[in-house]
C-alpha cells in the first residue's frame, strides 16, 4: 500500500486579535502619531516584512496546528476528532492548499477534493447547466470530464427540468443539490469531507455521508471531520485526536473515541469559553459558561441518575436579539440523540423572552430525577433566532458522568439498553 | 474507479514558501480550462439584468465620444492631428481607453470580490485577474464595430500594416492594465483602500493620457516624461496605425513598453509572494 498522505511537523499560524491591543489609550496623541505612521506601516506591510511573527508580540499569534505528524495509507477513511479550534479544519485547509503551513511538510499524492467546497464558484446569474461547467472546471475538473459526467450529474441533482433556469431562481434546497451533485462526481484520489461545515438538512447530512461511504468502498482514502461520533464509529477504521492544534492520538477508532469523550473534555463539570473559542460571527450572542449542577447546587462532573441535574447555561448579549432561544442538544457518548430542547420552547416563555435586551443571562433548566442510564453524556449548545440565524452553536460543549446507583433495575449487575432509565409505575396483577 | 486506473495521481508536496516566491507558471497551464472558463463567466454575466445589454459596451464609448467633440472639439477648439474630425480623433483613443480602464477596474477587484473561491479551494490564484483583464477584449471588440462605422463614414483608410501593429498596441494596452491590477488585486486583499483609490487614479491617468487631445500639444520637454505613460504610447498607437497621425514606433514607445513590462513582471512577483497570505487575510 502507497502513502496517500505524508503529513511531517506541521505548524500553522494565526495572528489574532492585533487590532483589540490598538488605542487602548485612546490618546488623541496616539492616534494622530498611528495615523502619521500608518503609510510607513503600510508600505512595511506591503513587502510582507511586519507580518514575520519575529518582529511582532508573540502573544497576538496562535498556533492553530502544532507539530502534528502523521501518515496515511491509501484507501484508508482516517476519522479527524476535536473540540472546536482545536484545528480540525485548519488542518483541511492545509491539506486541500487553500492556505500555507508556516512550517512542516505535507506530501500528498493525488487530487484532494472536498465536500464543503459545494456550491464554490456558481453564480447566481447564470443557469444550473453553465454552473454545472463553471463550478466543475473551479474544482478541477476537465470540460471532457464534465462533459461525460453532465447527464449524471443532472440526474443526481433531481434539478433536470430547470436546469437552464438561473440558480438564482432555485430554492435553497435545489441549489444545494445541484451544488453538492457536481461536488461528489469530482472523483478524486483523496476526499475530504468536514462535517462540521456541511451546510444543510438533515436529509442531505445523510447523502454526505452516503457518498463518503462509497467513495470509501471505492479503495479511495478519506478524511473525515465530524463531531458525531456514532458516525466515525461507522465510518471511519481509525482516527486521529487534535487538542489545541496538536495530534494527542491515533488509535483504532473505538479507542479514539473513548479517549476523546472521556479526557479531551472539561471533566470539572463546567466549561468555560474563552474569547477567542468564540467566533467573532457569534455576535452579538458571547457564551460564558456552561455548568452541571446536582441538587445541592454544587458543580460536579458525576450527577446521580437518581436525583434531578441542573443544566446552567450563561451568556451575554451585546445588543438586543429578538426571537433568541438558546438551548441543548442531549447526546450519548456514540453520539446518538437523548433530546433537544429550547429555553422558550414554552409559547408564554417566548412571548416574555423572546426578545431580549442586552446583558448577561442564565437560562437553566432541571432534568428530572430517573432519567439517565449509566454511561456518559454529551451536552451541546445552540442559540439561534429561529428561520434567521444561529448565532453560536457547539456541539460538544461539556460532557458528563451518570452514576446509576439506586436506579431501578440495579440488583441486577448488568448493562441495561438505551440511554435512558427511567423509574416506571410498574403493577403486577394476578389475573385469576 | 476506471477514472482512476486511467491517469497515475500526480504527487502534490506543499510546504511554507520563503524568499521570493517562483513565478511557477506552469501551474496556470495546468488550469488553462479553468481561465477560460472564468473569461466566460465575467462575459456571461456582465450584462445579466440590464435591459440594453452589450448594448452597453458601444453606448458608454460613444457617449463619451459626443461628450468630448463638443467640449475639447467645439468649444476648446483643441487642435487634432492632420486635420482628423475630432469624433474619429477621440474614438481611436476611447477604444484602447476604455479597454485599460475597465480591466483595471475588474481586476483590481477580482480577489475580492471572489473570495469565497479564495477561502475554500486551490487554484493558480493569478487566474482571477487574468481572466478579468482578458474578459475586457469581448467589450473591445463589441465597440470596434463603431469604430469601422466612422472610418467609413469619415472615409480614412488605415495602412495595411495595421494587421500587425494594432494587436501589439492592443497587447501593451493589457500587459499594462495587467501589471498594475497585479499590484493593486494584491494590495486589496489586505487594504480595501484601493477601492477609494481607484476612481481616482483612472481619472488622473486618463488626464495624463492623450485621450481627449493631441499629444502633439505637450511641448518638447515633456515628452520624455510623457512617455513614461505606457498608455500614452498604446492612444498614440492606435492613432498612428488607424489614422496615419503622429509619430510611428520611435524611442518614447519602447520606453513606455520597457514600462509596462516592468510592472508586469513586478506585479507578477509581488503576487506571487502575497498568494500565500490571501485566504488567511481576505
Amino acid at each position: 500500500m502507497a502513502t496517500a498522505i505524508s503529513v511531517k511537523n506541521l505548524g500553522k499560524q494565526y495572528r489574532i486579535g492585533a487590532s483589540q491591543t490598538k488605542f487602548q489609550y485612546g490618546m488623541l496623541r496616539d492616534v494622530l502619531m498611528d495615523t502619521v505612521t500608518a503609510p510607513v506601516r503600510w508600505a512595511k506591510s506591503l513587502t510582507g516584512r511586519s507580518r514575520r511573527p519575529q518582529l511582532d508580540s508573540a502573544q497576538n499569534y496562535i498556533w492553530a496546528l502544532n507539530d502534528v505528524s502523521f501518515d496515511l495509507e491509501e484507501g484508508r477513511v482516517l476519522g479527524i476528532v476535536g473540540r472546536n479550534g482545536a484545528g480540525k479544519s485548519t488542518l483541511l485547509k492545509v491539506l486541500s492548499r487553500v492556505t500555507e503551513p508556516t512550517k512542516g511538510t505535507v506530501t500528498v499524492r493525488g487530487r484532494v477534493g472536498s465536500l464543503l467546497e459545494v456550491g464554490t464558484g456558481f453564480h447566481p446569474e447564470l443557469t444550473g447547466r453553465e454552473n454545472i461547467y463553471l463550478n466543475g472546471a473551479v474544482l478541477g475538473m476537465k470540460r471532457t470530464e464534465i462533459d461525460s459526467k453532465f447527464d449524471e450529474i443532472v440526474d443526481f441533482s433531481e434539478v433536470s427540468q430547470f436546469i437552464d433556469t438561473p440558480v438564482k431562481r432555485y430554492s435553497s434546497g435545489m441549489y444545494l443539490r445541484l451544488a453538492f451533485a457536481v461536488a461528489a462526481h469530482l472523483e478524486p484520489e483523496i476526499l475530504v469531507v468536514d462535517e462540521v461545515l456541511a451546510v444543510g438538512d438533515a436529509e442531505f447530512q445523510r447523502k454526505c455521508l452516503g457518498k463518503m461511504g462509497d467513495v470509501a468502498q471505492q479503495g479511495r482514502t478519506v478524511l473525515f471531520v465530524s463531531h458525531n461520533m456514532s458516525a466515525i464509529l461507522r465510518l471511519t477504521q481509525e482516527a486521529i485526536v487534535l487538542k489545541k492544534g496538536q495530534l494527542i492520538k491515533r488509535a483504532p477508532s473505538p479507542e479514539a473515541v473513548d479517549f476523546y469523550l472521556s479526557s479531551g473534555q472539561a471533566e470539572t463539570g463546567e466549561r468555560i469559553w474563552q474569547n477567542e473559542e468564540v467566533p467573532v460571527n457569534a455576535a452579538p450572542f458571547k457564551p460564558v459558561a456552561i455548568r452541571i449542577k446536582d441538587k445541592t447546587g454544587k458543580i460536579v462532573d458525576t450527577v446521580r441518575s437518581t436525583e434531578p441535574t441542573t443544566v446552567e447555561w450563561e451568556y451575554q448579549l451585546d445588543a438586543p436579539v429578538t426571537g433568541l432561544r438558546v438551548g441543548m442538544y442531549l447526546n450519548t457518548m456514540r453520539g446518538e440523540y437523548v433530546f433537544t430542547a429550547f429555553d422558550t420552547d414554552d409559547a408564554q416563555q417566548y412571548e416574555q423572552f423572546g426578545a431580549r435586551q442586552a446583558g448577561r443571562y442564565i437560562s437553566c433548566c432541571e432534568i428530572p430525577a430517573d432519567f439517565f442510564n449509566e454511561g456518559r453524556y454529551y451536552l451541546g449548545v445552540n442559540a439561534s433566532s429561529f428561520g434567521v440565524r444561529r448565532y453560536f452553536m457547539d456541539e460538544n460543549a461539556i460532557s458528563f458522568n451518570v452514576d446509576i446507583a439506586g436506579a431501578p433495575g440495579t440488583q441486577w449487575p448488568e448493562m441495561r439498553q438505551g440511554p435512558i432509565r427511567p423509574r416506571l409505575n410498574w403493577k403486577i396483577e394476578k389475573l385469576d | 474507479m476506471t477514472e482512476l486506473t486511467k491517469h497515475q495521481p500526480t504527487t502534490i508536496y506543499i510546504k511554507p514558501s520563503t524568499g521570493i516566491a517562483a513565478l511557477n507558471l506552469g501551474d496556470l497551464w495546468t488550469y488553462r480550462e479553468l481561465v477560460f472558463f472564468m473569461i466566460w463567466r465575467d462575459i456571461k454575466v456582465r450584462y445579466k439584468q440590464t435591459m440594453l445589454g452589450a448594448a452597453w459596451a458601444v453606448i458608454q464609448p460613444v457617449m463619451m465620444m459626443l461628450v468630448f467633440t463638443f467640449i475639447f472639439g467645439t468649444v476648446a477648439k483643441l487642435p487634432t492631428d492632420g486635420d482628423i474630425p475630432y469624433p474619429i480623433f477621440s474614438y481611436t483613443a476611447l477604444l484602447p481607453w476604455g479597454l485599460f480602464v475597465g480591466a483595471l477596474n475588474q481586476a483590481s477587484r477580482s480577489l475580492t470580490t471572489n473570495q469565497n473561491m479564495i477561502t475554500k479551494i486551490y487554484f493558480p490564484r493569478l487566474i482571477l485577474p487574468l481572466s478579468s483583464v482578458l474578459a475586457g477584449l469581448v467589450d473591445f471588440a463589441i465597440a470596434s464595430i463603431i469604430l469601422i462605422g466612422l472610418m467609413f463614414y469619415y472615409k480614412v483608410t488605415p495602412a495595411w500594416n495595421i494587421l500587425w501593429t494594432l494587436p501589439l498596441f492592443l497587447l501593451l494596452a493589457i500587459i499594462t492594465a495587467l501589471g498594475v491590477a497585479l499590484w493593486l488585486s494584491a494590495i486589496n486583499v489586505k487594504y480595501r483602500d484601493v477601492n477609494y483609490v481607484l476612481p481616482f487614479l483612472t481619472q488622473f491617468w486618463q488626464f495624463a493620457t492623450p485621450v481627449g487631445y493631441s499629444a502633439t500639444i505637450i511641448s518638447q520637454k515633456w515628452q520624455l516624461l510623457y512617455s513614461l505613460n505606457p498608455m500614452a504610447g498604446v492612444v498614440n498607437g492606435f492613432r498612428w496605425a488607424l489614422l496615419g497621425v503622429g509619430n510611428g514606433p520611435d524611442t518614447a514607445l519602447w520606453i513606455s513598453i520597457g514600462i509596462s513590462m516592468l510592472v508586469l513582471i513586478s506585479g507578477l512577483f509581488y503576487f506571487r509572494s502575497m498568494e500565500r497570505t490571501f485566504a488567511d487575510t481576505i
